[in-house]
């Protein structure tokens, strides 16, 4: 397969940094490798949501880690993106509890709807559905993420709705 | 109406907050551990209650307190467990979200206890918003006084910081937890030693669980004589289930243990039976790896005993004929459901999950996956059925960490008291088409096609 390598402008900005220095001061002088999963969540949530190799690098010069330090948390764990996705992501739940709910179906129309597989975004990068493994939500299902947030007790008409008020701009991503 | 001690107070206005929570009488527990109890003294307490770990092993939590090491003079680390990722469970989060402080006042009694001055709460990644509710309820309950230097004025110090995870599921193993903590991959650490000797940064280190964590205060305020007094047997208090799929009222629900499984299904107070007049197939009693058990073994065990909502009750048989109480994710399936693309969905998520470190359960877990699809599919081959049975055996106690296990039990028990239907499915592909294709026809309707073939 074509590896693409896509760019990405790094803005470590001082709001960021500030909080970065937050994390880092909840583990004791020598032990700030441990603050490496929080701070990758909030440079990504900082950066259209993914982490290049270069952002990477710069997180690592942070942390004063070895790069390897961070590519192999990177890619270990499923919350991180190692590609430009779309901004608004749609993570259905697809374990068994949201399929005695009908994700499927739902997965299907979603898909449908915007004209897309699972897994590739639309082409103006607005959308993208992906299937994630139990969110802990199954008594609400069928349900999905949606950036810092859940969207649970899903029908066709909601996800509708969400499709609209993402177009619109009104749908709020983090909790900052 | 079951006695609750965790979610008693959950629907007071404005419970999440200090100032609501602290006037219904929250963080007496911390001021009563800390003005009149030794550390040990907690700790017996909770040894007395027979209170046993809620993420699933069922592990007595005081004697878990026991061991952690006292001797060597390391620091010690309280870390609780909010990984919650177990398919079918969604208790903790409920707690966390709507009565935080519960959580945080278990954490500062329960780090006395065990002399912890530093302690974290590990949080899945996806429980974002919940994190950050986490993190607004310490700095309530630090600015009150129960957190930081001298608390209380009893010269005890404690910090106590929230950490997310990245998402992954094996990161609810206790040193998977403790290696993601460190800020590396979440692979399990060969045990021993056990992380009461060496943990977090080789500090000794406890793990507990959220709903664990939470139900000290109430045994330190009442007695742990008095928490033993609820339940039955040695399955003692009260447990927080969650309740989903083919149920009238999916949820949360907390119950003393020993209430019996025909009321917790049918009673309105609990899930109210089932959501249409379909009916009950099985039953998965404590998420996704715990056996799945057929409608004839719901309600009573083989021996005809009524089968009730406890440790003991739910494993009466051993895999042949029960299951486990586990994290207590109650998933419920009617007729319309197939155990084939139910144990395929779950394997599925066992080969994504799989951390890769060993190799039984890294490939293990892909070709049972692999083989489950293509039954799923009508590409099944008659001879399918014992390999899924002999991989699941070669990966069953061939790994570090429980996932393995955990992966393979769901497929044996599927197997074992669901064969026919992994029959029909390679004998007649041709009905199986559409994913849904016991809605139109329930495999009781087609059972009888599967034993007129002989092969």
């Amino acid at each position: 397969m074509e590896k693409t390598h896509y760019k990405q402008e790094i803005n470590i900005t001082e709001t960021l940094m500030s909080r970065i220095n937050e994390l880092i001061s909840h583990y004791p002088d020598d032990k700030i490798k441990s603050a490496l999963l929080p701070v990758l969540h909030e440079v990504q949530d900082a950066h259209d949501n993914w982490l290049s190799i270069e952002l990477q690098d710069k997180v690592a010069e942070i942390l004063k880690l070895k790069p390897i330090e961070v590519y192999e948390v990177v890619t270990f764990y499923t919350m991180y993106n190692q590609r430009p996705i779309g901004k608004y992501m749609f993570e259905f739940c697809q374990t068994s509890p949201c399929c005695l709910n009908g994700v499927e179906d739902l997965m299907d129309y979603t898909c449908n709807k915007l004209g897309v597989q699972v897994g590739e975004p639309t082409s103006d990068g607005l959308f993208e559905v992906r299937g994630v493994e139990c969110l802990g939500a199954c008594g609400y299902a069928p349900m999905m993420q949606l950036g810092d947030f859940y969207k649970e007790h899903l029908n066709k008409e909601k996800v509708d709705q969400l499709i609209a008020d993402c177009k619109d701009n009104k749908i709020v991503l983090h909790d900052k | 109406m079951s006695q609750k001690i965790l979610l008693d107070k959950i629907n007071v206005p404005g419970i999440k907050t200090y100032e609501v929570y602290r006037k219904e009488g929250g963080y007496a527990s911390v001021e009563k551990a800390i003005k009149k109890m030794t550390p040990d003294e907690v700790v017996e307490e909770v040894k007395t209650s027979g209170l046993r770990g809620r993420g699933g092993a069922g592990f007595p939590a005081g004697m878990k307190w026991s061991f952690i090491d006292k001797k060597s003079g390391k620091p010690r680390h309280l870390v609780c467990n909010a990984d919650e990722s177990e398919p079918g469970t969604f208790k903790d989060r409920y707690l966390m979200e709507f009565i935080p402080h519960l959580l945080i006042e278990g954490m500062i009694t329960s780090s006395y206890a065990l002399g912890a001055n530093l302690s974290y709460i590990y949080i899945r990644g996806e429980y974002m918003w919940i994190y950050k509710i986490l993190e607004r309820a310490i700095a309530e309950a630090k600015a009150a006084g129960f957190l930081g230097k001298n608390i209380l004025g009893s010269g005890y110090d404690l910090d106590l910081y929230v950490q997310i995870g990245g998402g992954a599921y094996i990161c609810g193993e206790e040193t998977a937890l403790i290696e993601s903590l460190e800020g590396k991959r979440g692979n399990p650490r060969i045990k021993p030693p056990f992380p009461a000797v060496s943990g977090l940064w080789s500090n000794p280190t406890v793990v507990n669980n959220v709903e664990t964590i939470a139900a000290v205060p109430w045994i330190v305020n009442n007695s742990g004589a008095d928490y033993a007094k609820i339940g039955i047997g040695r399955s003692t208090g009260t447990k927080l289930i969650s309740a989903s799929g083919h149920i009238k009222n999916q949820g949360v629900y907390e119950i003393e243990l020993g209430l019996s499984v025909y009321e917790f299904m049918n009673s309105d107070e609990y899930c109210g039976g089932m959501s249409s007049d379909r009916p009950l197939k099985a039953f998965v009693p404590g998420g996704s790896s715990v056996p799945v058990l057929p409608a004839h073994l719901i309600y009573k065990t083989a021996a005809g005993e009524e089968r009730l909502m406890s440790y003991e009750s739910l494993s009466d048989g051993g895999f042949a004929t029960g299951s486990m109480l586990g994290s207590g994710g109650f998933i419920v399936y009617n007729d319309t459901s197939c155990i084939v693309r139910n144990t395929w969905n779950f394997s599925r998520f066992y080969h994504h999950e799989s951390c890769g470190q060993c190799s039984p359960c890294r490939e293990g877990t892909g070709w049972m996956e692999k083989v489950l699809h293509r039954i799923e599919n009508g590409h099944g081959r008659e001879e399918d059925i014992d390999l899924l049975l002999s991989i699941q055996s070669k990966i069953e106690g061939n790994t570090i960490c429980p996932l393995g296990d955990a992966a393979a039990w769901p497929v044996a028990a599927a197997i074992r008291h669901f064969r026919e239907e992994f029959e029909y499915h390679i004998r007649f592909p041709e009905k199986i088409k559409n994913r849904d294709h016991f809605v139109a026809e329930p495999f009781e309707k087609v059972k009888h096609l599967v034993s007129k073939v002989t092969v």
